[in-house]
């Protein structure tokens, strides 16, 4: 098997807006691939088609060859796509552990059990409370997921992804707003993910220097076209990108 | 043990431990503490509402959806019986068919509001349960040959339960034990299954899915929960639980209307128990049926008495006439709405958690 993920002529259209426009490209099992491009380029937006939040106009998603362009979000997720949110999305009013037992308790397909009672399901707290140690939340356990601050909600939200183990890991923009001292936490989970090789990730991230140092390959979307792939060193170094993403006049 | 019978959801509060046992101890020797008609009778509508009540909070507390459509099968229950008493006699197989129907009725019913209609925005969800349950009620009191329409039907209950029948001659501590008391104890004992059974669920792993929906939908579809299957699942659920409360009703009163099991009114009064008593709690439905039926009962005596005792003061007298007694249980519960926005519960709960 020699694609994880793949997109054909991916395209979605708002009104006239055309925010994603034909992407076709593939994904390799156990790499690392970072999207960049500037802000509106359609990142985002085309991690919702491949992760189901939006449904394309036309083009298709293959999981593992499957086409998958039909399934609903929730239907994705099971089958192995798992997402990060860029804009923190969580579970407010529930603790901390709740927000990521919920996440291990759908990898389990536990959901619709009504008769057990959630806290005698001793192997899902203690699989909770491993990825909470992963993410150095340990210590906010019981407080509810609103209270806590900026880089700690950012660093939930990967450990909600984290616990679904999913085959193909999406982060988007996994350090924004984050401080400085927190980003390498995210990081050297990213860098953990990535060096055991059987997983497939997607990142959206803005730190030039995060990129070149994390991915395999990196593809680079303007205006929401592909307009760029290729080896970190060569993709950087191409005009395209100097001129579209990093917006380096000075080159001309 | 104790802690698996209440699904391990403790009232987490010492107050708030003791109120409820206050009112369990209270509903279980009700006959026993309270001599008379009125008091047993106020008690069973407590039982009787604490079981509707913890209905609505599993749909409107945990799973956040908002139906104005819970009186229709509460009052599905009390038609089932209701309906079957009358055509095939007072007999406990005549209260197994009704009750039966009536939850396959409900079953059917909640099913196809819930696909067809979980998908929308919650406001108009609102809005097609309100649409539902007024056709329902019109249906109700137009087939009068089938619901004795406006007038409701009066019914007799299974011999054992009927006030005849007598367990033995001499009355034990005061107390003569007839079908009243049976019938009183059916309800109390159904009421603690009931409420024990939905305790259960809400502390499933399907009802923690339930509270992730109503916090975030978007999120806990992205985690692979069908949304649509849980909201569903939970509207039949809370349908369910309604229609049996709905045939306590009915055999409780010997009795159904449309009045006294699928007006509107009694759907604002569930709504207004939910919230005293803490939505999203469970326990908050024993708190907020208790506190409001004991008051809507008993508010008028003590009036009565305050009035009285107020003759000489003249305005005083006027603003504490029984007559005003609606406008003072509107204020109570505007207060206390306004003192407690989380509820009863939700204040003890909140008062009992060291601060962190």
């Amino acid at each position: 098997m020699d694609t994880a993920l793949e997109t054909r002529d991916l395209t979605i259209r708002f009104g006239g807006h055309v925010a994603v426009n034909a992407v076709s490209c593939t994904f390799a099992p156990g790499t690392l691939t970072s999207i960049v491009g500037p802000n509106g380029a359609g990142k985002t937006t085309y991690f919702n088609l491949i992760s189901g939040q939006l449904k394309a106009t036309s083009g298709r998603v293959l999981l593992r060859g499957e086409d998958i362009s039909g399934a609903p979000a929730p239907q994705r997720s099971r089958r192995g796509i798992g997402r990060a949110f860029q804009l923190t999305n969580l579970f407010p009013n529930l603790s901390v552990l709740e927000n990521i037992r919920l996440a291990v308790q759908s990898r389990a397909r536990l959901g619709l059990n009504l008769w057990s009672i959630w806290s005698s399901h001793r192997e899902l707290i203690r699989r909770a409370e491993e990825v909470l140690e992963t993410v150095a939340l340990t210590a906010k356990r019981d407080l509810p997921a609103s209270a806590l601050p900026h880089g700690d909600q950012r660093k939930l939200e990967v450990g909600i992804l984290m616990a679904l183990e999913p085959d193909v890991f999406m982060f988007d923009e996994p350090t924004a707003g984050m401080s400085v001292d927190e980003v390498p936490v995210i990081l050297d989970l990213i860098r953990e993910l990535k060096t055991r090789r059987d997983k497939t990730i997607l990142l959206v991230e803005h730190k030039m220097d995060v990129v070149r140092e994390l991915s395999d390959r990196i593809v680079v979307l303007h205006n929401g076209s592909l307009v760029a792939d290729g080896e970190p060193a060569a993709v950087i170094a191409s005009p395209v990108v100097q001129e579209a993403y990093l917006g380096v006049e000075a080159s001309r | 043990m104790f802690s698996r019978l209440l699904s391990g959801d403790l009232p987490r509060s010492r107050m708030l431990t003791l109120l409820l046992l206050g009112v369990l101890a209270a509903l279980a020797f009700a006959p026993f503490l309270f001599p008379g008609a009125k008091a047993l009778n106020v008690a069973a509508k407590i039982c009787i509402f604490i079981v509707l009540v913890a209905s609505f909070d599993l749909l409107l507390g945990y799973t956040g959806i908002v139906s104005f459509a819970h009186t229709m099968f509460f009052g599905i229950g009390a038609y089932g019986v209701a309906i079957a008493i009358t055509r095939l006699g007072p007999t406990w197989a005549g209260v197994a068919a009704g009750t039966g129907c009536a939850l396959l009725v409900s079953l059917l019913l909640s099913l196809l509001i819930g696909l067809f209609s979980l998908r929308v925005k919650a406001l108009f969800y609102a809005m097609i349960t309100l649409a539902v349950a007024t056709a329902f009620m019109t249906l109700a009191s137009q087939l009068s040959d089938f619901t004795g329409g406006e007038d409701g039907l009066s019914f007799k209950v299974p011999e054992l339960l009927s006030a005849a029948f007598s367990l033995r001659e001499a009355p034990f501590l005061g107390v003569s034990l007839n079908g009243k008391l049976l019938s009183y104890y059916l309800v109390f004992t159904a009421t603690g299954l009931l409420f024990l059974l939905m305790l259960r669920i809400v502390n499933s792993p399907f009802g923690r899915v339930l509270q992730a929906i109503r916090e975030n939908a978007f999120r806990a579809e992205a985690l692979g929960y069908r949304i649509v299957v849980y909201r569903t699942l939970s509207n039949v659920l809370s349908a369910l639980f309604a229609t049996l409360a709905g045939v306590l009703l009915a055999l409780w009163l010997r009795y159904n209307g449309p009045d006294t099991s699928l007006s509107f009114e009694i759907m604002i009064d569930i709504l207004l128990m939910v919230v005293i008593g803490g939505m999203g709690t469970l326990y908050g439905g024993v708190l907020g049926a208790s506190l409001f039926i004991v008051t809507q009962n008993y508010l008028q005596d003590l009036m009565k008495l305050a009035s009285v005792a107020a003759t000489p003061i003249p305005f005083l007298r006027d603003l504490v006439h029984p007559d005003r007694w609606l406008l003072w249980l509107g204020i109570l519960f505007i207060v206390s709405i306004y003192r407690f926005p989380f509820g009863i519960v939700g204040k003890l709960r909140l008062k009992a958690r060291p601060p962190a």
